[in-house]
């Protein structure tokens, strides 16, 4: 049996725990001091051979990612957090920001401090309104504590609702001051990113897991998780289970035991399907609960752990409501800048909606498969392969549940039962 | 209503918080949603002429971001999360129990101009399902009933806080200032977590 590994999580239950008198108390800026006294090369080094992997969803080596950055180029770097946490399912970075937002300003330090950048951006989705509150005087009280500000300057950027904008090269052109949409890569950021500049893009908990890298080392580090996916991450477990919540595991912990150790599912029901890393990443079933819960091990079981948002649904959920839904939601997502994507989401939704009422054909289970194909690996950004995920995957699985709304004429499931309070109007 | 001095003193400090000034373009809508309610011609004209653009290029950017409304919203902004998980859970009812109660379909404003309702995407709280945001503040765990009471507290004028959040509801243009990068004080207000954001860690410190 895994046990939880609280790291990032160690110290969210004191009451003022985002305050900067908190985050001291627990050895917070020590890091960055140690950091800033290192060779910013032997810091890369150091991340490197931490084995750390970006929690965002794609698994990039960070160090590696910090590497590409051209040295002696005497151009500005920049650092970009991506804080635009949106992704159907995913609530790991958002808790964290709120329970201890300087993790990911020292965090930031040492990062800047590496890839040799004077300033840095932390692009936070706009809305919630509270972390952007708890950011920014987290940011004015480091400047005030002459933590920043002698090096390394560090913006909050507030975004404005745009899904696409967690995708990184639309998240520049939106930091830039434009419509964000993705750019055509190569060039990568790390030769011209933010301004065409060399730009390192990190996730949140990628960046908030650095400080505890630097204060303990990387073997330290490297004793956690598996071969090739080191370390602790947050798993964000929401939907039918008794109770939703974060828990943080070394990665490699599979989904049976965190239900386990969580209270299962919701009482007197039964797992139908979940994503193991939100919408994107394509749908398990039961027959999943033992795949272990780190990058190789997910992609080989046919999904992507993503940002290991654990969403789970039981027998009550009709599944292709539930695929329906995130398919309005990627048409509507969709920033239109490519035709595969924007024509492509926009007639999923079509046959979609005529499926989930019975007034589909089991030949439009055909056309779903054939859309997605035309969609998948030809879209200009992974919004649309994410967005072919969950159906394709859903008719592997489910595709009896399909027909029977053919044969029915209409959605063989109660809505109501699936919802928490079933029907009381609570 | 024109801008005046203080106000153009603050953008022009949004500005200088930005490498090149263009960067400062959301934060400006922001801030003059903070103003007016939502992002009215005068605040087009004034953030292209301090950033050089046409007003083209501002409008085209504010058009694209679903948080910057070109008409008013209520003095609170209810989004109720209608993406798979929340709707499954409770959301598309919570959803439909608002427009009934309040009258007003998606995108709508009461009468009384003190509430608006948007279905929204998934906010990122998914272990608070289903959830309610009001001018972006979390309402976590909601149900068709306490949604209902909570827009009534809105329109008597006494809303209800934010389970995750400051100790007050702010309205609409003061979250929007918020979200412009002003600091309006209340940072250290609320709990720096709820209950399913501890529950690994409780968990872990009982051994598991």
């Amino acid at each position: 049996m895994t046990k939880l590994a609280p790291v990032l999580s160690a110290h969210w239950d004191e009451k003022d725990s985002f305050t900067i008198e908190a985050y001291k108390r627990h050895g917070g800026y020590t890091a960055s001091a140690k950091a800033l006294a290192m060779d910013p090369d032997a810091v890369i080094q150091l991340i490197k051979d931490s084995g750390l992997r970006g929690r965002g969803g794609a698994g990039f080596p960070t160090g590696m990612k910090w590497g590409f950055i051209p040295q002696g180029d005497n151009k500005d770097h920049y650092l970009v957090v991506n804080a635009d946490e949106s992704e159907p399912g995913t609530c790991k970075d958002t808790p964290l920001l709120m329970a201890n937002p300087h993790v990911l300003i020292e965090g930031c330090i040492i990062a800047a401090h590496a890839i040799r950048a004077k300033h840095a951006f932390i692009y936070i989705r706009g809305e919630v309104t509270h972390v952007v509150r708890r950011m920014n005087q987290a940011i004015a009280d480091a400047y005030a504590a002459g933590l920043l500000g002698h090096g390394v300057e560090l913006v909050l950027h507030v975004g404005a609702g745009a899904y696409i904008c967690g995708e990184e090269t639309a998240l520049l052109d939106s930091l830039e001051g434009f419509r964000g949409q993705p750019r055509l890569r190569p060039p990568f950021p790390a030769i011209a990113g933010l301004y065409a500049r060399p730009t390192v893009v990190n996730n949140v908990e990628s960046i908030a897991s650095v400080p505890a890298i630097v204060a303990n080392g990387a073997d330290w580090y490297q004793s956690m998780g598996t071969e090739k996916s080191k370390g602790t991450t947050l798993y964000s477990l929401s939907g039918h289970v008794a109770n939703p919540g974060q828990f943080e595991a070394p990665l490699g912990i599979t989904l049976r035991e965190i239900l386990e150790l969580s209270g299962g599912i919701r009482k007197g029901h039964n797992l139908k399907f979940w994503t193991p890393g939100g919408s994107s990443t394509p749908l398990f079933t039961d027959a999943h609960l033992d795949v272990p819960l780190d990058y190789e091990g997910v992609a080989g079981a046919g999904s992507m752990l993503g940002t290991k948002a654990l969403q789970i649904f039981d027998e009550t959920t009709c599944v292709v409501r539930a695929v329906l839904r995130w398919t309005e939601f990627y048409k509507h997502e969709s920033c239109g800048k490519c035709t595969p994507c924007r024509e492509g989401t926009w007639w999923l939704v079509q046959i979609l909606r005529d499926l989930e009422i019975g007034k589909g054909t089991e030949a439009d289970l055909a056309k779903l498969l054939d859309l997605c194909d035309n969609i998948l690996g030809r879209s200009f950004c992974a919004l649309g392969d994410g967005a072919t995920s969950p159906i394709t995957s859903s008719i592997k699985y489910f595709r009896d549940e399909y027909i029977a709304h053919v044969t029915n004429g209409a959605c063989p499931f109660d809505p109501i039962a699936s919802t928490l309070f079933e029907g009381a109007d609570a | 209503m024109a801008y005046n001095d203080e106000q153009l003193a603050v953008m022009e400090s949004i500005i200088a918080r930005y490498p090149r000034k263009r960067s400062a373009i959301m934060p400006l809508l922001h801030y003059g949603q903070s103003i007016t309610g939502y992002v009215n011609n005068e605040a087009i004209e004034v953030i292209a002429q301090l950033l050089e653009l046409e007003t083209a290029e501002v409008t085209a950017v504010s058009t694209f971001y679903t948080q910057y409304k070109r008409q008013a919203v209520g003095e609170y902004h209810v989004g109720v999360c209608t993406n798979t998980l929340c709707a499954v859970m409770g959301g598309d009812a919570i959803f439909a129990g608002l427009k009934e109660h309040l009258g007003v379909e998606n995108d709508g404003v009461t009468a009384d101009g003190k509430v608006s309702l948007e279905h929204i995407e998934c906010n990122a709280a998914c272990d608070y399902a289903p959830v309610v945001m009001a001018n972006w503040e979390f309402y976590d765990n909601q149900t068709v009933q306490s949604a209902k009471d909570l827009v009534d507290s809105m329109r008597a004028g006494n809303p209800k806080p934010p389970t995750r959040g400051p100790n007050k509801l702010v309205t609409w243009k003061e979250a929007s200032a918020v979200l412009a990068g002003l600091n309006d004080g209340l940072a250290n207000e609320g709990v720096q977590a709820g209950e399913p954001t501890l529950l690994g860690l409780k968990l872990s410190k009982e051994g598991k």
